[in-house]
């Protein structure tokens, strides 16, 4: 008896939609973990779910906010240092009502200030804070800009490949077009503006209009850091083509080599001075998820806009009213990371000590893990400049893709199912962010303790050279 | 900051009865391929997003609790601030949004405890927390933290939720029930909200699939179908009869929409309601059911404000009690409940914790649910632990539960009472009559306006309700929203007011109001 909401007539938009990195491989992870398996989850940027401890003083500060009674309460110095309480009060004070009340639908005043001057701070350039609006992560900020922008399946978002697939489940979702412009691995992943050139031209001659493009810089997966040539090249293709930029810069702070240390597409633009700076549409996106703060769960972000205009930034505003505001909490991580604690202040040291252990071990991860791939047979792998995840390319032999076929499996997929079952090490196939055709890789994250890396790297060296040395044709590997 | 939502609002309700009349901005979203003029041009100077170029079923939407009204609210709190007493008020009072914890309403004290532990679970191995916290909320939040993975609360969960907090949920809803709820049904999202657009998201395959919206309406879901690109299928509740639903109205509403080529997908039933606070009786609600079953649409049901009853006559039933007690299980009928942390006695809406339980579905369409939620990877954990909280509250014998129970019987009691103070002040005045608040935290008068104050709302381009609402904020500082952000039976006019302010407020709100209402209708009598 058929029932009212049926597969068959469900929005097609949600059906094509796909997200590798909670998909099959997870679901398969999951399985196996529930039958007793000991599975090491690498197939998304999750730092606390893989041992990385929450820095202190920002849970102190929420705790005595979710608890205010404890302010009044003389022995509440016992648990919680003096800057921690005044902090949580200098929250409190930002809010009507407390965590509790909903805010302002853009975020508390207060913290977007708090978010403008950082900017400001980072880049040389005053930031206004009614351009800055707080969101549930920024996975919902980056939904509610693509939503706005899409009108229909002729309006086109170029986006790399590879790419974090929210931009293509987004894309899918609000009924556009996803245009790729395909990254270069044997280039570190580099950008060509002329392969974006060829990119455009090939969707306009079908007809579509490109609206906007997305940077991700620090790259997911692929973890370049863009250099300032590069993002200059990007906004003057974004002038020429009339596009609206989407920097997604969560990964800011992850930076592993010294090169090229973060530059933000805003600063960079506002360098480059009038014309471009007062023209080029720009939103760029952060969160307090990575980083070495790793506060997922707690769903804080932020974007910030650039040279919209104010009747489209009511549009967003009265959209972001629906669902009435994004949770004070999080908001809260927010205002308390573009605004740490300061030499001198009581907690200062600790803080200091917590996150350089954090990032300065994440540098030591990123070459364990891109050395370690590279020891392996038919695996070749860039260097993990920045974010937070490796992305190794793996030669599979043909004899190994034919198997995949014969299983109804992707090549990728049937690869990393197997790394799975004999390694318990949960990747997501490169199939789920977008690679050239016949070129496969998995992604994994640089995430698991750094105590655990040698071990892990020698469960996948170990089934890696075993599965190749199944696969391959008596006269090894032969380039497609 | 944002026009004003009538006119728009009128053209969405009526344009399910005109699809023809439907504005051009949204049916030009099928032909933009071709109306290149829709498709800006490179070479011209205009940026690529401007309001002419952005998604016609964004400018489409509205939402009037956050509207016009609450920007002129902002504009004279900026002027007291900067120069006091220049207004004949020493303060706005926001009484447009079920948002307590802003007008004073404290949270309960256990919940906070343990949501802080949660944030901070370094200080429970500490002897002096003992000191400063009760020791059941010590219990309970090593209890939440043994059921997330590594005690990591800042990790991302599972899709739908950490799987022990949806364990408790269930065994909350069962209790509450009496049948039971399996953990796979339940999503945790951040707020009721987003999991109604993601129900919408589901639903609505084109303009021409339509949702059954009761009228007046809270205005998530109009705005939700318009962002979606749906139609939103008004069926009237009956003020004359306490805002009470009829089974011949949805009957009648159906056949209109059929009969215009939609296909009507689902029904949105909020109980209790909002803005109109009627607690559905049973029988209505078996009746509501069968409707579902019969029509084949999906039951949607509201029940964020099921804990706040304000009538001994009435009791909060779910929806899923009522299908269960029918006869109806999983294969008889699809229905998705919606609860949330915002309102209640707990009233955390800056929380964003909520959950939809969702049953009656194949597995292929669970799967797609899923999907969506997994893109955005979970909702906020500490909002999840507070959902799991209001589903299992302290129990008689908890140490916690004289202080919790005192504070939610306090909290309650109170809304009552604020309930009938408004509901008489407002149904004393002239031409002003009120429905009781049996539920929710909304009074939603009808005002009968004299002819010449709706010419006056003409002339100035403004709805009726809305001018009443503007002066209304400039003689008293007082904040509510215009019925026509709700919708109404046309040609009559409301405005919905929260229960909220704190009850040593609420005479002065009482005073202020009848003053203003004497002077506006002397003002505009015929």
């Amino acid at each position: 008896m058929s029932m009212g909401l049926e597969y068959e007539t469900l929005n097609e938009n949600v059906k094509k939609v796909q997200y590798a990195v909670r998909g099959e491989l997870y679901l398969r992870a999951s399985e196996l973990q529930k039958e007793g398996k000991k599975i090491i989850f690498t197939n998304v940027g999750n730092p606390h779910a893989l041992g990385q401890k929450p820095l202190t003083f920002p849970r102190q500060v929420v705790a005595l906010c979710q608890a205010p009674f404890l302010l009044d309460d003389p022995n509440v110095e016992l648990l919680f240092p003096a800057d921690a309480i005044a902090r949580a009060k200098h929250y409190l004070s930002l809010t009507s009502g407390g965590l509790g009340a909903y805010s302002d639908s853009r975020g508390l005043p207060g913290i977007r200030k708090e978010i403008a001057e950082f900017i400001g701070r980072r880049d040389g350039y005053p930031s206004d804070p009614e351009l800055i609006f707080l969101t549930d992560g920024a996975s919902k900020g980056v939904m509610q800009i693509l939503n706005a922008t899409i009108r229909g399946e002729s309006d086109g978002i170029l986006v790399p490949v590879p790419q974090y697939p929210l931009y293509s489940a987004t894309i899918s979702l609000c009924g556009g077009s996803l245009v790729p412009y395909y990254l270069e691995e044997t280039a570190n992943w580099g950008l060509d503006v002329n392969q974006l050139r060829q990119s455009v031209s090939k969707a306009r001659s079908n007809g579509i209009t490109i609206r906007a493009m997305v940077i991700i810089n620090p790259g997911n997966p692929t973890g370049q850091c863009l250099s300032e040539a590069n993002i200059r090249e990007i906004l003057h293709f974004c002038y020429q083509e009339k596009l609206v930029l989407l920097g997604d810069e969560v990964y800011q702070q992850n930076i592993y080599q010294d090169a090229r240390p973060f530059l933000s597409a805003r600063k960079t633009l506002l360098d480059m001075g009038p014309p471009m700076s007062q023209a080029v549409q720009l939103v760029s996106f952060h969160t307090v998820s990575k980083g070495y703060w790793g506060e997922c769960g707690q769903r804080g972000g932020y974007f910030e806009m650039t040279n919209i205009p104010p009747k489209v930034v009511d549009e967003i505003y009265k959209v972001a009213s629906i669902s009435l505001s994004p949770n004070v909490p999080g908001q809260i991580f927010l205002g308390l990371m573009v605004n740490p604690p300061k030499p001198g202040d009581i907690s200062y040291l600790k803080f200091e000590r917590e996150s350089k252990a954090i990032l300065d071990s994440l540098r030591r991860r990123a070459h364990i893990m891109t050395d370690g791939f590279n020891s392996c047979r038919n695996v070749v792998c860039n260097f993990t400049e920045g974010a937070m995840y490796s992305f190794p390319q793996i030669r599979l032999p043909p004899k190994a893709i034919e198997a995949a076929k014969r299983v109804g499996k992707v090549p990728d997929v049937f690869y990393c199912l197997k790394l799975l079952e004999a390694t318990g090490i949960s990747t997501v196939p490169g199939s789920g962010f977008g690679q050239k055709e016949g070129v496969f890789h998995l992604r994994t994250t640089i995430l698991p303790a750094e105590e655990d890396m040698p071990a892990i790297m020698e469960s996948f060296k170990k089934f890696n050279d075993e599965f190749m040395e199944q696969y391959e044709d008596h006269r090894g590997y032969s380039r497609m | 900051m944002r026009r004003f939502a009538t006119e728009r609002a009128k053209k969405l309700i009526s344009s399910y009865y005109h699809p023809h009349q439907r504005s051009l901005l949204s049916s030009s979203r099928y032909s933009s391929r071709f109306f290149t003029s829709v498709v800006p041009d490179p070479s011209a100077m205009s940026p690529p997003v401007t309001v002419d170029t952005i998604n016609p079923k964004v400018l489409k939407c509205e939402y009037a609790v956050r509207g016009e009204i609450v920007t002129q609210a902002q504009n004279l709190q900026q002027e007291l601030q900067a120069k006091p007493g220049s207004h004949p008020f020493d303060e706005i009072l926001y009484c447009n949004i079920g948002n307590p914890q802003s007008l004073g309403q404290q949270p309960i004290t256990f919940f906070r405890e343990v949501l802080a532990l949660c944030d901070h679970p370094s200080i429970l191995d500490r002897s002096e927390t003992q000191g400063l916290f009760s020791a059941d909320s010590v219990q309970r939040a090593w209890q939440i933290l043994d059921l997330i993975p590594g005690r990591a609360t800042g990790a991302y969960s599972h899709s739908q939720g950490v799987k022990g907090l949806r364990d408790h949920i269930a065994a909350g809803i069962e209790a509450r029930d009496g049948f039971p709820a399996n953990p796979n049904d339940i999503f945790l999202t951040d707020g009721a909200s987003p999991a109604v657009h993601m129900m919408m998201q589901l639903l609505i395959r084109s303009e021409n699939d339509g949702i059954l919206c009761p009228i007046p309406q809270y205005p998530l879901y109009s705005a939700s179908i318009a962002l979606h690109g749906g139609a939103l299928v008004p069926y009237y509740l009956d003020e004359a009869k306490g805002w009470g639903l009829e089974i011949s109205e949805l009957q009648k509403q159906l056949k209109e929409a059929k009969s215009k080529g939609i296909t009507v997908r689902a029904l949105v039933v909020i109980n209790p309601g909002n803005p109109t606070g009627q607690v559905l009786a049973e029988d209505n609600q078996r009746a509501i059911v069968e409707f579902c079953k019969k029509e084949n649409l999906v039951l949607l049901a509201d029940e964020v404000y099921q804990e706040n009853i304000y009538v001994d006559e009435k009791k909060f039933h779910s929806f899923k009690k009522v299908s269960r007690f029918m006869g109806y299980g999983e294969d008889d009928i699809a229905l998705v409940s919606f609860q949330s942390v915002s309102k209640g006695y707990y009233g955390e809406c800056g929380k964003r914790g909520g959950y939809m339980e969702v049953t009656g579905f194949s597995a292929d369409v669970r799967e797609q649910i899923y999907k969506v939620a997994s893109v955005n990877l979970c909702s906020n954990i500490s909002g999840q632990i507070l959902a799991s909280l209001v589903m299992n509250p302290p129990k008689v014998g908890d140490e916690s539960y004289e202080s919790y129970i005192a504070e939610k019987d306090g909290i309650l009691s109170s809304l009552a009472r604020r309930a009938k103070t408004l509901e008489d002040a407002f149904n004393s005045l002239e031409g002003v009559t009120c429905n009781k608040a049996e539920g929710a935290m909304y009074l939603f008068p009808r005002i009968h306006l004299p002819q010449k104050a709706i010419e006056a709302a003409k002339a100035l381009k403004k709805a009726p309700d809305a001018l009443y609402a503007s002066r209304l904020l400039e003689a008293t500082g007082i904040v509510v929203v215009p019925g026509s952000g709700f919708g109404q039976v046309p040609g009559t006019w409301h405005f919905r007011c929260t229960i909220l302010p704190q009850e040593d407020k609420i005479p002065a709100v009482v005073s202020r109001l009848t003053a203003f209402h004497e002077a506006f209708m002397g003002e505009f009598r015929d």
